[in-house]
């Protein structure tokens, strides 16, 4: 644990110290009030529950571009600049380095999302929505973008280059972006199984309803520690190349 | 200390090092001498946990580097060719981030962080932002990270790459304090350099072993292989016979006379113990009548030395071949 926290302090101390972190939460809470305005708000009139679901819908899209923003210089910067020899001869494991990097890029996310808060609070200016939606959806976009971030963790852990672990990781997410869209031509029980691999229809569209589902939960846990295992064993060999 | 044992390894067809052999005692300063891709890089990575040997075994401190590779590491102290450094982090907090990663905490963190910062004279610097350091200052960043956790074994693969001549003796200065503290591996492509911080010099040539030994040794080596260039009018056997006497010569070679070569010119390369004997080569070649037109030594460049070692892979260090008349 005392690994996890050093490789942690020092992962967000690259994002901050670095334009990179401000970058992307800048860019990140510019979108989603741009889309908030126009897409949440537009389109005549709506329920205020139907605002905060359309908001909550945006970002996770935006949640997503931004964990694979955060994602992809995890490895492939250090890979770039070399610095990655310093962790590799240290006595830490490899779990131990794709937990830290995780968990610090996990903890910028989650203060980009929450910063964004101010947007659904707006609704309370003419509407109404209860704060169980707003905690319920809020819940549901630290999934999406823990299960996203992992998938980033994965792409820069087997990339050379951060432009190819990006590429990597929008793959890997559109895949299981796409599962759902294949659900509804594919017979089932094959079409029942795709459509529990989806990353988005099935599973967060609960959240942005406010409902916090066990089985949503597990799903997104479960792609967060595959992709966690994956990029583990994917760094217990580079270690050793 | 360290044990290599038939340690080969290839990265895919490709032969980085071959039936290495070799064993390192604690305490000693051993320097990888090699030209580019001679295998010392590979060599020390193999050390330093971050390659698999393809073959052979490779124990430090009776610990296997594959089975134990988590335990080796922490006896390890590694600076790569490009030092590992976060360009935004000052020193202080980097050598504070390294020293926590090999298992430093607290007060202990701290007293080694001043030691190193103190031992690699980085005092100046210690608040300053690696990116906007020089690379003389961050080649010592690198080697404090190195020993920060005061490692058993430092591994420094090309300490004074891209130094100046300042820095370069500022650094020769800061490994020799190093030694005896540590055993400290260190590799180089400059000869020079090697000689005056190694106890011992480990010559890499193509993957293999050219030569071990001690600075007298490896320089009774390459005394061994000086030679003489000679250019002479007359006839090549009278050549021959002229410096068959003289003490210290060994192998004359005649180059191919060339095609417009009408003046009956001989050039001729002549091996020699030491080239303090080319007057005694000169009175022969010109008491045997004839003219000595030019006589120079030909030292021997690091690539000729590698290439005359490279047939002796393996071998521990001969007594240079003794002089033929």
């Amino acid at each position: 644990m005392r690994n996890v926290a050093i490789i942690v302090r020092r992962e967000l101390a690259g994002y901050f110290r670095t334009p990179s972190g401000y970058l992307i939460a800048a860019a990140t809470l510019l979108v989603q009030g741009l889309m908030f305005n126009t897409r949440a708000l537009g389109g005549g009139q709506k329920l205020s529950a139907q605002v905060l679901q359309d908001f909550l819908r945006d970002s996770s899209g935006t949640t997503t571009v931004a964990a694979v923003l955060l994602a992809m210089r995890l490895f492939a910067e250090e890979r770039q600049a070399g610095t990655i020899v310093l962790l590799y001869t240290s006595p830490v494991r490899e779990a131990q380095i794709v937990i830290g990097k995780f968990l610090s890029a996990f903890a910028v996310l989650a203060i980009i999302t929450l910063l964004s808060l101010y947007l659904p609070a707006l609704i309370f200016v003419h509407g109404k929505v209860s704060i169980g939606h707003i905690a319920g959806g809020y819940a549901g976009l630290l999934c999406v973008g823990a299960a996203t971030l992992s998938l980033g963790v994965l792409g820069s852990a087997l990339a050379r280059t951060q432009l190819v672990a990006g590429v990597i990781a929008a793959v890997l997410i559109f895949v299981l972006f796409l599962t759902w869209q294949l659900s509804r031509v594919v017979e089932p029980p094959l079409g029942t199984v795709l459509s529990h691999l989806s990353l988005y229809e099935k599973h967060f569209f609960p959240f942005m309803r406010g409902l916090i589902q066990l089985s949503d939960l597990v799903y997104y846990a479960a792609v967060v520690y595959l992709a966690l295992l994956a990029a583990t064993r994917v760094v217990q060999h580079q270690r050793w190349q | 200390m360290i044990v290599v044992d038939q340690v080969s390894k290839y990265y895919g067809a490709h032969r980085a090092v071959t039936d290495l052999s070799f064993e390192i005692a604690a305490g000693e300063c051993v320097g990888f001498l090699g030209l580019n891709g001679a295998g010392k890089s590979t060599t020390l990575r193999l050390l330093a946990c971050l390659s698999l040997p393809t073959s052979g075994t490779i124990r430090v401190r009776g610990l296997d580097v594959v089975e134990n590779p988590h335990e080796i590491r922490k006896l390890i102290g590694y600076l790569p060719d490009t030092p590992p450094l976060y360009g935004e982090m000052t020193v202080d907090e980097f050598l504070a981030h390294a020293g926590a990663l090999r298992g430093l905490s607290g007060a202990d963190l701290g007293k080694r962080k001043q030691r190193v910062i103190e031992q690699c004279n980085l005092r100046d610097v210690a608040g300053t932002t690696i990116s906007t350091l020089s690379h003389g200052y961050r080649q010592r960043v690198g080697i404090a990270q190195a020993i920060i956790h005061g490692p058993a074994l430092v591994i420094l693969d090309e300490p004074i790459q891209g130094l100046d001549p300042v820095q370069i003796v500022e650094m020769r200065k800061l490994i020799g304090e190093l030694r005896g503290e540590h055993t400290i591996l260190l590799s180089t492509h400059i000869l020079t350099e090697i000689e005056r911080t190694c106890d011992r010099i480990l010559m890499m040539h193509r993957g293999r072993i050219a030569a071990v030994g001690t600075e007298q040794e490896l320089e009774a080596r390459l005394r061994a292989s000086e030679k003489l260039e000679l250019s002479v009018r007359g006839d090549a056997s009278a050549l021959q016979a002229a410096l068959a006497g003289v003490a210290g010569a060994s192998e004359l070679t005649i180059q191919a006379p060339q095609a417009d070569n009408a003046e009956g010119v001989v050039r001729a390369t002549l091996r020699v113990d030491s080239a303090d004997i080319a007057e005694a080569v000169s009175r022969a070649v010109v008491a045997a009548n004839l003219g000595l037109l030019a006589l120079h030594p030909v030292r021997s460049g690091l690539e000729n030395v590698f290439l005359e070692l490279s047939g002796a892979a393996g071998t521990s260090l001969a007594p240079p071949p003794s002089a033929q008349g």
